[in-house]
């Protein structure tokens, strides 16, 4: 049993770096677990890149603003560059692998390659990559269950969005499948 | 608590956003603002949400300024309508001259300051740069605002609450002293009842003056001398009462060797050095002023009895210091860990800090 889980997010704006965290705060809520959700808000964001800072817990949780990290979840190159050295040793990293041009390069820590984006497009939807890499995350540390998220999701969205919802499961399981993939290889 | 439970369901939301909830549960009758980061969502949610409660009827104005609105806010609240304005620094500084006005003729509202680093138009980044401003005075004149400093979200709805009540319960004006990060970070929140505070009859208000009681004027102009001595002299026994509703909160201080003192953010941030301090086998203690006017000088001086030094943290560059000095009275050292412009101190700061104090400390006792 994971009892805590101290995440980063982050990505350019628009990949959905956000969102994704406040699901997994969300997903952790419904499931009676203590969460909470720092997003960056200033200079850093109007630049174009954004992060959140999720935290999942079991029991109280004490600073929401921390700097080393259970897991970091990167989207783009600079958050690579800035947060691979945040990561606790033997923690995990999973990058989207088409965007990262230099990959990290840590042996204490467990990195993972994720396609996300190459994904997404075989889906026809671009904006799911989030979802893979949530997905991916879940697998690898299964804090909460895939139906909470999906149930958070139906919560966030406006009923008029729900027929996205299939989209996003499939998302999520293509993100799962693909951490069993590159465990297997 | 888990009665509460029951009733409300937790939900997931930001600071402003849970704030601005909780206002209007407390069944506000009037919102005066102007939008400024990092606390625009608190007028967002009003205006978005308020035209959707038929049973509310709430005003939320955007005014043309934020000396407009507390001057609205001054006039509302002399009519007796439960008002309340929300901004973040520059904005607040804009207000001062409107406080000071309300504070003299002694009537109830509730100011939010979401705090970002300054001075000047600063950064819109957290910061814990007003607590002078909040605490004593901020504008002309001797007058204090009753201060609550939220650590949570969920403070940050429950004070909504605890602020009107004080302020109607003391004809004063009160303050929530926030920061960028806890208007921005989202947590769960089980939302104070709708229309759980009660209106207080006030008596005082200009609502039209009937038959029965002469006219109720509303000034804070006393330009005899020996009246305004007069006001002043209510206003300390005012201040004087007011000391008893002084509250604060302890983690692990039964046993503390290190005591840390810290409001806010800062103190969510100092429970974490509590817990990675402890796990080195550091007796650390935190004490945490909720209300920073009235001030836990008592408390603050009853524990430095038996603690080796104290080490306060804040958000700027050294200001609830110096009340923390006074309750010491310089029985122990205190020290001072601080950041400004927007930064904030990790948790390994911190503790770096307490560790390097200690081993200074033992080196003089040797």
């Amino acid at each position: 049993m994971i009892k805590e889980q101290e995440i980063i997010i982050a990505g350019f704006g628009g990949q959905g770096v956000l969102s994704m965290g406040r699901l997994i705060a969300y997903a952790g809520m419904i499931e009676g677990k203590e969460v909470s959700w720092m997003p960056s808000y200033g200079p850093e964001m109007r630049g174009g890149t954004a992060n959140c800072i999720v935290i999942v817990s079991d029991s109280r949780i004490s600073s929401p603003i921390i700097t080393k990290f259970d897991t970091a979840i990167l989207l783009n190159q600079p958050s690579v560059d800035k947060f691979e050295k945040a990561v606790k040793p033997g923690g995990l990293l999973i990058y989207e692998q088409s965007t990262v041009i230099h990959p990290p390069t840590r042996t204490d820590i467990e990195i993972i390659p994720i396609p996300a984006i190459e994904e997404a497009d075989k889906l026809n939807a671009k904006q799911v990559a989030n979802m893979i890499m949530a997905g991916a995350f879940l697998e690898k540390k299964p804090i909460l269950k895939i139906d909470t998220l999906i149930e958070a999701l139906k919560k966030a969205l406006p009923s008029r969005r729900h027929n996205l919802i299939p989209l996003n499961e499939l998302a999520l399981n293509r993100g799962r499948e693909l951490v069993k993939q590159a465990e297997l290889a | 608590m888990e009665k509460e439970m029951k009733t409300e369901e937790p939900r997931l939301m930001k600071g402003n956003e849970a704030l601005a909830e909780a206002a209007i549960r407390a069944n506000i009758d009037a919102y005066f603002g102007y939008p400024i980061t990092p606390q625009s969502e608190i007028i967002e949610y009003l205006m978005r949400e308020v035209p959707n409660r038929k049973d509310k009827k709430t005003i939320v104005l955007q005014a043309e300024s934020e000396v407009a609105s507390i001057n609205m806010v001054y006039g509302a609240a002399g009519a007796g309508a439960r008002v309340m304005t929300s901004s973040s620094s520059p904005g607040i500084s804009l207000m001062q001259e409107g406080i000071s006005y309300i504070a003299s003729a002694q009537l109830p509202c509730l100011i939010v300051n979401v705090v970002r680093g300054g001075p000047g138009l600063g950064t819109i980044q957290p910061s814990q740069g007003d607590y002078f401003q909040a605490t004593k005075g901020g504008g002309h004149g001797d007058y204090h605002l009753i201060v609550l400093a939220p650590s949570s979200v969920q403070e940050m709805a429950d004070f909504v609450f605890d602020a009107f009540r004080l302020a109607e319960k003391y004809r004063n004006p009160a303050m929530i002293l926030a920061d960028g990060a806890l208007g921005q970070m989202m947590e769960k929140v089980i939302l104070p009842p709708d229309g759980g505070l009660p209106k207080t009859p006030k008596p005082w208000a200009t609502t039209g003056k009937t038959k029965d009681r002469g006219h109720n004027i509303i000034t804070s102009l006393f330009i005899q001398p020996e009246e305004m001595e007069k006001v002043n002299l209510q206003l300390q026994k005012k201040y004087e009462e007011m000391q008893s509703e002084v509250r604060w909160e302890e983690f692990q201080t039964d046993d503390a060797e290190i005591l840390l003192v810290a409001f806010g953010l800062s103190a969510r941030i100092c429970q974490k050095v509590v817990d990675l301090g402890r796990e080195k086998g550091i007796k650390i203690g935190l004490l945490r002023p909720i209300t920073l006017y009235p001030f836990p000088y008592k408390r603050i001086a009853e524990l430095s009895e038996k603690v080796e030094f104290i080490l306060d943290v804040e958000m700027n560059a050294g200001q609830m210091v110096e009340d923390v000095r006074l309750a010491v009275e310089g029985k122990v050292p205190v020290y001072f860990k601080g950041r400004m412009g927007g930064m904030i101190s990790t948790p390994e700061e911190i503790l770096q800090e307490v560790e390097a104090i200690h081993e200074k400390q033992n080196v003089l006792h040797d």
